[in-house]
Formats: C-alpha cells, sequence, structure tokens
C-alpha cells in the first residue's frame, strides 16, 4: 500500500490559513485562566482540552443531550453550543468547581446516595444542570409544568420538566428524581 | 465547522458596519442553533459578528402602552418577566414549551426568529434540499414528511417554521424593529416577518442581508384568557407537531395562530369569528396540501383546537 505524501499546497484553502487565535480571560472554579484560542474551539472544548477539566462531558455535542451543562454567570448552558472566544471574562463553574471527593456539594452527595447514574457519563451534566435549575425555581422563573405562571411551586412534574435538556442512557431518572428531591427539600423549597 | 473569523460589535452601527464590511458574516448571539448548524456545516459563515454586547438586552414600557423587548433578551427572562407573565401569558408559555431550560438561558428573542427549520432534510447533507442548496430539489416531498407542513407549501419545499414563541407573537400582533446601513429602522409586523417558501425557501425572512433585529414591540395588553397548547411527540423538549396560541380577549374577540403547519405562523383572521373550534379550524386549513405522513395534522389541529376551547371555558 502506497501513502501518497500531503503536498501542503493541495490542502484545502482553510487549513492552510493561519488561524485567528484571539486572546480569552476565563475564571473557571475560581481561578483565572488567560488563553489564546481559535474561534472555532467551543467553551466545551476550551474546558476540556485546554483546561484540562474533563468532568464536563461531551455527548452528541449539538445540544441534545446535556452532557456539557456548566453553570456561565449563574446560568445553566450547552457549553457545547457556545464558543470559548464568546465568554471572555465571565466566569464559569463546571462540575470540578462543585465539589471533590473531601467536600462533596449537597447534590453530589445525594446522587452518591441515591445511585442517581449508572454508567456516570451524564452525571456531570446532571449535576450542574439540577444545582442551578434550583436556583431558577427558587428565583421563581416559571417552567412548562407550572400551573400558576406567577407562583411555580417544587414538585415532580416541574423537576422532569426542568430537568428535559439532561437524558441519562441507563435511565437513572427515578433516583435523581430522589436526589434532586432530597437537596430540594433541605433547601426548604418542598414548602 | 469551517474556518471562520471573529469579531465581538460594541454598538448596533458597528455590527450593521461589519455585516456590510464582509460578505457571507452572520451575527451570533446565544448561537444555540447557529452554531449546531456550523458544526454540520449546513451553515459556513466566514466571519462571526458577536452581537450579544450591543445592550440590547433589557425590556422596557414604552409610553404609549406595551413592552420593547431588546433582540438580546433571553427566552428565560423573556417567559419570566413579571409583566409578561401578567399581561402577555401566551408568550410566557409559548417560550416555556419550547428546547430546554439551558437552551432557553442562551437563545434570544431576535434568535428565536431566525432560527432555521428543522426538516430533517435540510439536515441531511448527503440529500438535495432547496433551502439548503437552491435548485437542488426536495427530499421532503415524497419523503419522510411526518413532521413537515401542510399549508402555504410550494413544490420547492414543505418545510415548518420550528419557533414557538413566534406563533404567540403572532396572536400579540407583535412588530419586529430592524437597524439598517447609515442609521436607517424599520418596523416589519410580524405577519410580513417570515416568508412562505415559493420557489426560494432559501429566503426565509423579509430582514435584508444587512439588517439587524434591534428588538420586538409588543402592542398594548388586551387582557383576556391567554393560552399556548402544543401537541408533540415528546411531553417535553420537542417540536410541535401542531400548537395553537390562543387569545380569548376581554372584549368577546378571539385570536389564533398557529404552529407545526407552515413555514411561518399560520393565523387567518378571518375565520375567528366562526362560531365553533371545528368550523374555525376548517376555514384555517382552506387550501391544506397534505403527504400520506402528515395529513394526521388536518384533524389533529381540529382535535387541538377544541382543546383550546375547553381550556379556555374552564379559565373563565
Amino acid at each position: 500500500m502506497t501513502v501518497a505524501m500531503t503536498d501542503a499546497a493541495a490542502l484545502p484553502e482553510a487549513l492552510n490559513q493561519v488561524q485567528q487565535q484571539l486572546p480569552v480571560g476565563l475564571t473557571v472554579n475560581g481561578q483565572r485562566y488567560e488563553l489564546h484560542l481559535d474561534p472555532r474551539v467551543t467553551l466545551l472544548d476550551a474546558l476540556r482540552e485546554h483546561l484540562q477539566l474533563t468532568g464536563s462531558k461531551k455527548g452528541c455535542d449539538h445540544g441534545q443531550c446535556g452532557a456539557c451543562t456548566v453553570i456561565v454567570e449563574g446560568r445553566r448552558i450547552n457549553s457545547c453550543l457556545t464558543l470559548g472566544v464568546m465568554h471572555d471574562g465571565e466566569k464559569i463553574t463546571t462540575i470540578e468547581g462543585l465539589g471533590g471527593p473531601d467536600n462533596l456539594h449537597p447534590m453530589q452527595a445525594a446522587f452518591v446516595k441515591h445511585d442517581g447514574y449508572q454508567c456516570g457519563y451524564c452525571t456531570p451534566g446532571q449535576i450542574c444542570s439540577a444545582v442551578a435549575m434550583l436556583g431558577e425555581l427558587k428565583s421563581g422563573i416559571p417552567s412548562h409544568a407550572s400551573t400558576d405562571l406567577a407562583n411555580p411551586r417544587f414538585s415532580e412534574a416541574e423537576v422532569k420538566e426542568r430537568m428535559s435538556g439532561n437524558l441519562c442512557r441507563c435511565g437513572a431518572y427515578s433516583n435523581i428524581m430522589d436526589a434532586i428531591a432530597e437537596v430540594a427539600e433541605g433547601e426548604g423549597l418542598l414548602g | 465547522m469551517k474556518a471562520f473569523t471573529y469579531q465581538r460589535a460594541r454598538s448596533v452601527d458597528e455590527a450593521v458596519e461589519a455585516a456590510s464590511a464582509h460578505p457571507g458574516s452572520k451575527f451570533i448571539a446565544g448561537g444555540t442553533n447557529l452554531l449546531d448548524l456550523m458544526k454540520l456545516q449546513i451553515e459556513t459563515p466566514s466571519h462571526l459578528i458577536d452581537v450579544n454586547h450591543l445592550g440590547l438586552d433589557r425590556i422596557e414600557p414604552r409610553a404609549e402602552g406595551g413592552l420593547k423587548i431588546g433582540a438580546l433578551v433571553r427566552n428565560t427572562d423573556l417567559a419570566a418577566d413579571r409583566r409578561v407573565r401578567r399581561d402577555y401569558a401566551v408568550l410566557s408559555r409559548a417560550l416555556l414549551a419550547g428546547a430546554s431550560g439551558q437552551l432557553r438561558n442562551k437563545a434570544t428573542t431576535a434568535g428565536n426568529l431566525l432560527q432555521r427549520t428543522r426538516c430533517p432534510y435540510f439536515y441531511d447533507t448527503n440529500l438535495p434540499c432547496n433551502k439548503r442548496r437552491p435548485g437542488s430539489g426536495c427530499a421532503a416531498i415524497d419523503g419522510y414528511s411526518r413532521s413537515l407542513a401542510i399549508m402555504g407549501v410550494s413544490d420547492a419545499c414543505i418545510a415548518t417554521h420550528p419557533s414557538d414563541m413566534a406563533i404567540a407573537l403572532r396572536t400579540l400582533d407583535a412588530v419586529v424593529e430592524v437597524a439598517g446601513p447609515g442609521g436607517a429602522a424599520r418596523r416589519i409586523p410580524i405577519a410580513e416577518f417570515h416568508r412562505l417558501p415559493g420557489d426560494t425557501p432559501e429566503i426565509e425572512t423579509n430582514l435584508n442581508a444587512d439588517e439587524i433585529i434591534t428588538g420586538v414591540v409588543l402592542p398594548k395588553p388586551i387582557g383576556g384568557r391567554h393560552i399556548y397548547r402544543k401537541v408533540r411527540d415528546r411531553a417535553s423538549y420537542a417540536f410541535a407537531s401542531v400548537s395553537v396560541a390562543a387569545v380569548f380577549a376581554a372584549d368577546g374577540s378571539r385570536r389564533f395562530a398557529f404552529g407545526g403547519l407552515a413555514h411561518k405562523p399560520w393565523r387567518v383572521e378571518a375565520a375567528e369569528a366562526e362560531p365553533t373550534p371545528d368550523a374555525i379550524a376548517e376555514a384555517v386549513l382552506a387550501g391544506a396540501r397534505t403527504t400520506e405522513h402528515n395529513d394526521y395534522k388536518r384533524p389533529l389541529t381540529h382535535r387541538t383546537l377544541k382543546a383550546v376551547f375547553r381550556e379556555a371555558e374552564v379559565q373563565a
């Protein structure tokens, strides 16, 4: 078998272009990072490939599964559907920033207690999403499941609706529900 | 993704100038639809203009009544705004029926209006699509068309517009505010903002390439009962098979706009005075062109509208 030598001149023009590298300052889990990013790098890839924060997972890479969910400026988002360069100067919390083995966040502890996972791949996204989701509920943001738009209250239906952007291929949903309910009770959301 | 250059615009004028200076550029705000399409190389802009920092992220009351929604107000914030929940509940309800919590936290008002269809043949780059590659043909018309349009379709395209928000805006007679080169500004009623596919399905709105949406105006509240009912394959996080945005106004008049049926929010004002849901649906669906896969949308439209009427009675 002959392996053709790649002629640089034959490469598509885009590959030969010197890519724009832009300075980006991110504060991730309280630590400041100065990066230079190709504008194509998603926030997810910036976290995983540039900062080696591999807790956030790449599932579908199209915003459909929620495995990449992180908290940016207090809000949960799909880090796969945004560019790193768009977040210059912003504060980001990933699963690593919520807590570690010796200082688990209450949501992490509840997932362990209730076995809210099987393979664990969706778990960092589930936990980041759940933490921010309870914050949304606390600040009165309504959902499709809210019977009263003006006054949404914690319920199983609310949690299911609000967590629909996080898929679990193993189907640990009922245990995830239990974990979230326990944290919500601890936060006084069950009213 | 294809290579592109990136700039952050600091003002509307700067954004508009940048768009004129870079043919093939795109504005990026939430990015939740554009980046998805760029990863698939369905969208291949050579330059991205980040418009997140234009200061268009507020909802302000207007002197003459109503609200001005900045183009960059996030879907979560629009749905949660106290005034919107109170006076334009159909809009809150429609927004909350769309996407996921994470996506609504990023997605903007203007971006929601400009999102592309989710027609599976638009997404499949191996197949012809007049919207993706003009003149290549439509694989959907003789394909698996279950999710696709039955109203206002053409021989070139049967795609639907996927927005829930736009359906509610149509019942509210919202107006889209637009800025262009040289400080030009114009207002486009929501009814005229999106286009039917005709033989140019790649042109989806009446926005010019060098124009940018700056906001959406909601006229004075009309009160009444507001309902958004969406029928879909999953209970959450799915696009509509059929949806109905309804306002049963305080003066007895009624407004209905339909999602999942067409390339734009589908509203037939002349049908709204008909006495029964069936009569309204029949008038709304006049001229329907269905396939064997999506013919179910006709009876589903009747049933969804009946359910909306029942819900309105319960609210009364």
